[in-house]
């Protein structure tokens, strides 16, 4: 999208708290980061095996103003610099993110800036634009996470059309199971990812699954049970697993299914650009699997650093700059929407 | 000294603005609406309607546990945010202190009890009549007194304290209705229940209580506050119980 030059900058402050990361971040322009501060809470949840609401929340609160305060400091604003402040008000887990809502909204309010609820999976699509200033829409991109599993078509900067998603659990999800029952621990992404290099792909022939009557939707339950049965059988008749084989030949049949839909879509949809985003996106696998077909199919190929993979506040601040100069401002009255869909309001 | 109180630990959602002694404004909602949805179009409106610069404030006082978990977080994520963007300190005014304070004058003392499931009530027992007893003509008292701390405790419990303390009770909260009958069947001293204008959460008392606080230097910076749930997670309590080695037994 191209500015006149007259036109004032544009910064966003901009917090993100849907799951469990504390983030802020001052973006100008809708693509200069001038800061990213995130607050993981990790491992808080990884003696619990997963991210625990309630504690999420509350460590939300307690470092929210820290964030926020370290996020102006570092790009060397104050608020008053600031043009609008956005939120991630959906989806995801309703009590963290009426953290980053209330702060936020009191915050414009405060300081008499407009407000910008933006969505977070529209968030990790425009992750895509921090490091690719020639990456313009249309695009298809690749959403996987674990909360979420999407093949979006980016029809332009707000405007989505939703091509297939997840009938059951989201990749990441099952990534998390996974890493659980061969006893690698939370979070599963990365540690499958680790135990993958040393392993064959090949080793284990697993399912991959194929949702009828749609050809872009993906479902992962039923290759997390075979993953499971596979564990069974082999306990039962003594046999020694290779955990490196198993999670490589479980990741290559994950991959293997995003990337063969993904291509099927561009090709499809004659679509010249692929994008890939969330948190799954940083798998190693994934990324070069992808880049592989992209070539071979004469497609360019985009993807975030993993900094702006994982959930992070700048990317929404570039969502909402786009939103932003498209005129959308959110309402004192805005709420935190835990399912929210995405394109809607 | 103008001080903003927001309370929105359970259902009521309130705002007020507090100047010296007078409440020059205050919109307060018992109404099934979530807190994010009216909690910032109330100050909205009533900022405007009393043309407050917003600057002029000189501390926001929040109610800062008990209450519901998210309730209490969408008031401290309020506050902390007009505390950021706005430079200003907080007050924490603890939920039932602000609530003992509506009866401020009320003889005999003061039991407000909220509803805490799990059969219990987050409770405290006060006496706010302020009175000097040693010397006439002397405010004893500036802040409700507590008889007990505000804690998470079972209703039993807290009727055979009340007898022991032996004085004439006045109960308000959204706890009444819940335990109303438990308390006519069991209660031996003398007792009552507050009326309506107040007998829930109102931020004009936050606000008149968190000036007090402010007027004694006891504030906490906007980054620091954090609410006081006088209850852990759910997940961390199952967590401690199985660590002592008492999985499968259940709080009550």
């Amino acid at each position: 999208m191209k500015r006149n030059k007259t036109e004032e900058d544009v910064y966003i402050l901009a917090i993100e708290s849907s799951c469990d990361e504390t983030a802020a971040a001052v973006v100008k322009n809708g693509r200069q980061v001038l800061s990213n501060i995130i607050s993981s809470q990790i491992d808080l949840h990884t003696l619990y095996g997963g991210v625990v609401p309630e504690i999420a929340s509350r460590k939300h609160i307690e470092r929210i103003n820290q964030v926020i305060e370290t996020a102006l400091s570092d790009a060397g604003m104050t608020l008053e610099q600031i043009t609008a402040v956005a939120v991630t008000y959906g989806p995801g887990l309703v009590g963290a993110l009426l953290v980053g809502v209330a702060e936020a909204k009191a915050i414009a309010y405060a300081a008499d800036k407009p407000l910008v609820g933006v969505h977070h999976i529209e968030g990790h699509i425009s992750a895509n634009f921090i490091e690719h200033p020639d990456l313009e829409p249309p695009f298809i991109c690749l959403v996987v996470s674990g909360g979420h599993s999407h093949l979006v078509m980016v029809k332009n900067y707000g405007e989505f059309e939703i091509l297939g998603r997840t009938r059951d659990d989201a990749a990441g999800e099952a990534f998390d199971k996974v890493a659980r029952a061969v006893g690698l621990g939370y979070p599963g992404g990365p540690k499958i990812d680790k135990a993958a290099r040393e392993g064959d792909k090949h080793a284990i022939r697993f399912p991959r699954a194929k949702v009828d009557g749609s050809d872009y939707d993906f479902s992962f339950s039923g290759l997390k049970s075979a993953v499971l049965n596979y564990l069974n059988h082999a306990q039962m008749t003594g046999e020694e697993v290779s955990v490196p084989d198993l999670a490589a030949s479980f990741q290559y049949a994950v991959v293997d299914v995003l990337v063969t839909h993904t291509m099927e879509a561009a090709r499809a949809l004659g679509c010249g650009k692929v994008a890939i985003a969330g948190g799954v996106a940083s798998n190693s696998e994934l990324r070069s699997e992808m880049k592989k077909a992209c070539k071979k199919a004469g497609l360019t190929f985009y993807y975030p650093s993993p900094v702006f993979c994982t959930d992070n506040a700048v990317m929404i601040g570039t969502a909402a700059y786009y939103e932003y100069i498209n005129g959308v401002r959110s309402g004192w009255d805005l709420n935190a929407v835990p399912y929210l869909k995405l394109g809607e309001r | 000294m103008k001080i903003l109180g927001i309370e929105s630990s359970s259902l009521t959602a309130s705002v007020a603005v507090v100047t010296d002694d007078v409440v020059t404004a205050e919109f307060t909602m018992n109404f099934k609406k979530t807190h994010s949805q009216t909690l910032l179009p109330m100050l909205e409106q009533l900022g405007r309607m009393i043309e407050l610069d917003k600057k002029t404030l000189d501390a926001i006082a929040v109610a800062a546990g008990p209450g519901s978990f998210t309730g209490l977080r969408i008031g401290a994520a309020t506050a902390k945010g007009l505390g950021l963007a706005l430079n200003k300190p907080l007050a924490a005014v603890p939920t039932l202190e602000a609530l003992a304070y509506n009866l401020w004058g009320c003889g005999g003392v003061v039991c407000p009890i909220l509803d805490a499931r799990r059969d219990q009530v987050y409770a405290g027992v006060y006496r706010v009549d302020g009175w000097n007893r040693e010397k006439k003509g002397t405010l004893a008292e500036w802040v409700p007194e507590p008889l007990l701390e505000q804690t998470a405790i079972g209703m039993a419990e807290l009727l055979e304290k009340l007898d022991g303390i032996g004085e004439p009770v006045t109960f308000l909260g959204d706890g009444v209705p819940v335990f109303r009958e438990k308390i006519e069947a069991s209660l031996g001293v003398p007792f009552a229940f507050a009326p309506a204008p107040n007998n829930r959460q109102r931020a004009s008392s936050v606000a008149a209580l968190g000036l007090e606080y402010v007027k004694r230097g006891m504030t906490v910076s906007a980054a620091d506050f954090r609410p006081d749930y006088l209850r852990k997670s759910q997940a961390e309590r199952e967590r401690e119980e199985k660590e002592a080695g008492n999985a499968g037994v259940t709080e009550t």
